[in-house]
Formats: C-alpha cells, structure tokens, sequence
C-alpha cells in the first residue's frame, strides 16, 4: 500500500484525536463553552454531541473556574476530563483551579490521586482580536511544577500529542495554535502516539539552531527559507513539549551550529525563549560562538491596528534578523 | 453500596458522636499546644467550637460519600476516622504523615475514606467536589459529594459557579456553608450583604435551609435530609450551619477583634456540654462512662502526639517525588532537563 496518507487541517487531526480515545475509553468526556451544539468555537469538537452523547460531551456555562475546577474533582475521582478552555484568555479566570489544585493535589497529597485530565485551548495573536484575545501564556504555565505542557505546531502532533495528553496521568495545558486550525498534513493513525519530552528537528541545518514551537515553527521555516536564498543553513528545532522539555536533542543541535535564537510569540521578560536560553546557556556555554539571541512578541499589550499588531507579533523577518546577528552579519535589504 | 445513617441518631450513633466531638476538641488542644512548642510550623487552623457541625455532618453521610473541605479539616479527617497518629505526625511534618510530610495541617487527606481533603484557597475546593459528584453521577454510582466550606467561601465567585452548575445539571452534592460569622477578622455584617447564606444556594434552585450548628443532633438530620434529597431525588441540596469558633481564625491571630461577651455567650452553648447534658439526662451515657470515654480520648491524643515526635522526617532525596504522577525524572533542582 503505497497511497500518501490523506491530509488534513490541524483542526481534523485534534477531532481524530478526541473521537478515537472517546471511543476507546468510556472514561473520557469533554466540557466546555460551546463544544457540543454548536460544535465549539473553532468546530474542534464538530460531530462528537451527535456521536457520543449530552452525557460526554457537555456544553457548559460561561464559568471557567467552576467548570475547570469540575474536571479536576471528576479526574480525582478516576475520570478522564478533556476541558476546552474556548481560547487561553479565559484560562486567567480558572488560573486558581490549574494552579493551586490541579498542579498539586498530586503532590500536596502525598501522592494519594492523581489528576488524569486535559485542558486545551487555543491561544496566539494575528486576527486583530487585541489586548485580551490575543495571549500566548505557555510560560505562566511552563512556570508551574505538576503540570505537564503541551504545544504541537502540525496535524500529526496534534493528534498523536492529544492522545498522548489523554492518556497521561498528570494535568496536561494542551495549548493549540488559533492561527494553525487550518493547516493541513498527514496524521498518524489510532496506535500513532507521540511520547511528551522529545523534540523534533523540523529542518536540519548547519549555521545557526532556531528553536520555535507551535505556530512560530512555520514562522522560523519561512526564515529558513529566506536564509537559504543567501546561503545560509538554519537547523529549526521544535521542543513540542516545555515539559517534560527534551533539552538533550535541543543542546545537541546548539552543538553542532554553535549558535542558537529561540522565537517565541509570548513577551519577552521572564518567558520561554529566556528559559530555554538559560537552559542551553547551562548545558552548552562553551560551544557556543555568539550570545544566545531571543525573538519574542513586542514588550506590550497586543495593540488592535493591523500594522501594529503585526509589528508586535514575531515575524520571519525578525527571525532572519535575529539569525544575521548572531552570525555577525548584515541583514540583507 | 452501603446503607445511608438513619437521620436519627441511635444510643450508640450518640456514644460515637460524642466520642468523635471529643476527639476533636483534645485533638485541636494538644495540636495547640504543640503549635506554642514550636514544633508545628506554618498556619494551624482550630476547629474548637465546631465539633457539632463537623460530627454532625460527617454522621449523617456513608463512608464513600466524597467530602472535601477547608484548611480547617482536623475534624473532619477525624470524623471519617483516620488515624489520629498520621494526622498528628502530618502536623509536625514527618514522614509518617498521612500525606507525607507533604500537605501540613492544611492539606489533609485520606482517600481510603474517601475524604478527598483539605484546600487552602478559599472556595477553590467546591468546584472539586462538584467534579466528584459529576463522577458518581457519570458512573450511575449513587454516592453524595459533600463539600464543607465557610461563609466567607460564599462571598467567591466560584461557589455561585457551582450552585448554578449544581442546579443546573442535578448534580447529587451538599453544600455545607458552616457559618462560624467571622472570615479571618471580619464579621458576616461588614462582608456580605444579606446576613443568610443558604438564599444564594436557593436562587439556583437548590433546596437551602439553615440549621443550629452548635446542635450535633439537628445538624445531622439536617444533613441526613440534604443527602437524601441529593441520593434519591438526585437533586442538590445547601444546609447553613451556624456555628462559632472559639479561637482565632488560626494560631497567629490573637483574636482581639470580637468581644469577651459575644464569646461567652457563645460558649455557654458548647456544643459538647450540651451533648452531654442529652446524653446524660436521657441516661444514654452515665457520668462514669463519660469519664472512661475522655480518658480513654486523651490516652489517643496522647499517643498520637508521642508518636508524630518519633516519626523520621522526610528524606531530603524525596523532596521531588509526587510532584508527578508519570514523572519522567526526579531531579528537584530541574525536573525539565531530562527526556522520559
């Protein structure tokens, strides 16, 4: 059998995911704003009210913090709760759920029950939606021990990385991309897991390792491209995972390039291109032959105009940019 | 599936009751007294005064009903009768701790009797028991969450969540708002509107009373019926309980806030001296027994405070263990670093 698997939208591939451990395991149920009936916000959830019922697939009021909060004390009691955050600005009203008790009951506890659930939602800037619907908070959640942190850029993650998350018996932040809902790719089948902490080399390259994840993986390919017009080789490296974080695969890479840009499209104080910059400052000082240079999102609130938000949002621009220096050259006119 | 208690409380519900309550007021003593020694560190949260609304409450639910409760959850740990031992030497931090070492007073809990804690942010814990209720009715099981919290939990925006999740889905839980009058130093009247909690329940459509909580008796037939409207009718249920804690709202506080004679007039209605007034005067305990019962307390408080002071303290080399239930490493210092 020789036929190229089908592709489809990253959207698809999390639907694949949920439809088929729903279907595996009557312990899986999904709650959110809009999920069920109208098919959630982005149609992730499309077809599963009609498929598996009112009962595991629940349209919520708007309460985050209640609903979240539920799925933890369902995931307590043996559960498998998938919770839909409708996008990861509405997580800063449950932040007290994810915080102080889905990320340490387990421990807090003694180790008595674990937290077997998901919440996902989707997050990221670039429709205009300004100040507060346009976050990217992966490193106030990176931030917190006991969670586990999800962030898959393609189809074939997102699929094989949600099923994984459902699986999995910690609290798992599984953050989608809004800007990646449609982007198409093969995905892997029902058996098709992809195990947390292994990051992937999206394309290898011998100058200089940029390190993105989730939708800047496309932005830092487009920089690839435009880099390899003037010859010069970048190695892209997609943690797909902040924790577990698989910094063997990422240090390597910095090995062998001695030069590393991390891009991430959250801000830039105290966030996850400065933690991995610590990380390889750490595990690969001395190989290193220039200083570590980060590509974040402008130091301010997500600002409406077209052109402004753009200018605030890392592009493959700022990405060619951040390469040139750290290879101490002129960028390109 | 066991059988629910009768509302009534039988003779020998009421000896267990009374022993129970008393446990907990020489339990919350002798932790007092251990807190002053300096060997119990952080926030310790006393019950004294309470006892009627805890063993009242507990006492009117089935051993696998989930309950879920405050940092003030001694009692309630007690009442679901583990052991006074791994409570103590949580307290004081030691491996042998019924969380080991890991959740302090705070953070009990003892999921083989399906307490499922004690939670430090106030009101964060009830959506927890309602995910519990969600999963007995999920599961077609007929248990009743039980979620303890106080008046000042009522005022967070989380608890209405709740009582309107609750109301809307028939979700089979009881809310307890145990009213001691006072979060931290603020009284009831300068923090809520209305001086009755149990309305906000009612306006989601939750049947709400309230009840003396300084009353053993009524508070379990109140309960008794919450949980039977919860159980049969799968509907649930609030019941307020006022009640009065005779300590500050925890060992730091030096409680100059509320009046000698609103204290007094609160403990002339110790809900222990008139239990024992009902038990004596309907010759269900005679003095002699009453006697043998409270030394026979103190011997259990005693022991459990000798042996929470021979527990080893927790290997340092352990510091990172349970942060995860999958880990991939236990390296304290960066539990990132390392691939599965």
């Amino acid at each position: 059998m020789s036929t190229a698997p089908a592709e489809v939208t990253y959207r698809d591939a999390l639907n694949q995911a949920l439809r088929e451990e729903m279907a595996r395991d009557e312990s899986v149920f999904l709650m959110g704003e809009d999920i069920g009936h109208f098919d959630g916000a982005f149609k992730v959830t499309r077809g599963l009210l009609k498929e598996f019922g009112e009962q595991r697939v629940v349209d919520t009021p708007i309460t985050e913090a209640g609903f979240t909060g539920l799925g933890i004390g369902a995931a307590m009691a043996g559960l498998r709760p998938v919770i839909e955050i409708m996008t990861v600005n509405f997580a800063l009203v449950a932040m007290d759920q994810i915080v102080s008790n889905a990320s340490k009951i387990h421990y807090m506890f003694g180790g008595q029950v674990p937290v077997p659930m998901v919440i996902r939602m989707p997050g990221g800037a670039g429709h205009q939606l300004s100040a507060q619907h346009s976050h990217s908070l992966e490193a106030m959640f990176t931030h917190v021990p006991g969670l586990k942190v999800v962030v898959p850029a393609t189809p074939e993650d997102a699929k094989g990385l949600l099923k994984t998350a459902i699986r999995d018996d910690d609290p798992v932040i599984f953050l989608e991309s809004e800007g990646l809902y449609g982007k198409k790719g093969p995905v892997g089948g029902e058996d098709d897991l992809i195990p947390f902490g292994q990051a992937v080399v999206r394309r290898p390259g011998r100058d200089c390792t940029v390190i993105a994840h989730s939708r800047m993986v496309w932005v830092a390919l487009a920089a690839a491209e435009q880099l390899a017009a003037q010859g010069i080789e970048i190695e892209v490296v997609d943690p797909r995972t902040f924790r577990p974080l698989d910094l063997d695969t990422l240090a390597a890479s910095v090995a062998r390039t001695s030069r590393a840009v991390v891009v991430d499209e959250g801000w830039p104080e105290c966030g996850i291109a400065a933690g991995l910059a610590a990380h390889l400052y750490d595990a690969c000082f001395d190989m290193l032959d220039a200083p570590i240079r980060r590509v974040n999102a402008a130091d301010v609130p997500m600002p409406y105009a077209k052109n402004l938000e753009q200018a605030a949002i890392p592009q493959p621009h700022d990405v060619v940019a951040a390469v040139m220096a750290t290879l101490a050259r002129e960028v390109p006119r | 599936m066991s059988t629910s208690p009768a509302p009534l409380a039988s003779p020998d519900d009421m000896r267990d009751m009374f022993r129970t309550m008393t446990l907990i007021r020489r339990f919350e003593e002798k932790a007092s007294e251990q807190y002053m020694a300096g060997r119990i560190g952080g926030f310790l949260h006393l019950a004294i005064g309470e006892e009627a609304a805890i063993v009242g409450t507990v006492s009117a639910l089935r051993p696998d009903d989930p309950l879920t409760s405050t940092y003030r959850e001694h009692g309630q740990a007690l009442a679901r009768g583990s052991d006074p031992r791994a409570i103590m030497a949580e307290l004081l931090g030691r491996a042998t701790g019924i969380c080991g070492g890991r959740g302090g007073s705070m953070h009990l809990m003892d999921l083989g009797r399906s307490f499922y804690g004690g939670y430090g942010i106030v009101g964060g814990a009830v959506p927890l028991a309602l995910g519990l209720a969600w999963a007995a009715k999920y599961r077609g099981g007929d248990q009743v969450a039980v979620t303890m919290f106080g008046e000042g939990a009522a005022n967070q925006g989380v608890v209405s969540e709740c009582f309107n999740m609750a109301g809307l889905w028939n979700l089979p839980i009881v809310f307890l708002i145990l009213n001691n009058q006072y979060g931290m130093g603020t009284p009831v009247e300068r923090a809520a509107a209305v001086d009755d909690f149990f309305p906000r329940a009612a306006a989601y459509d939750i049947e709400s009373w309230k009840v003396d909580g300084m009353d053993v008796l009524g508070v379990r037939a109140a309960v008794s019926e919450a949980a039977r409207l919860a159980r049969e009718d799968g509907r649930p249920a609030c019941v307020e309980l006022l009640a009065y804690r005779y300590k500050g709202h925890s060992m730091s506080d030096p409680d100059t806030v509320r009046s000698s004679e609103e204290k007094e007039r609160w403990q002339a209605r110790d809900p222990l001296v008139t239990f024992e007034r009902v038990l004596l005067g309907e010759g269900i305990m005679g003095a002699d027994d009453i006697a043998a019962m409270r030394t026979e307390v103190q011997q259990v408080v005693d022991d459990a405070a000798a042996y929470a002071e021979q527990g080893p303290e927790v290997p340092v080399a352990e510091l990172a263990r349970n942060v995860y239930a999958q880990p991939w490493n236990d390296d304290p210092r960066g539990s990132a670093l390392v691939r599965p």
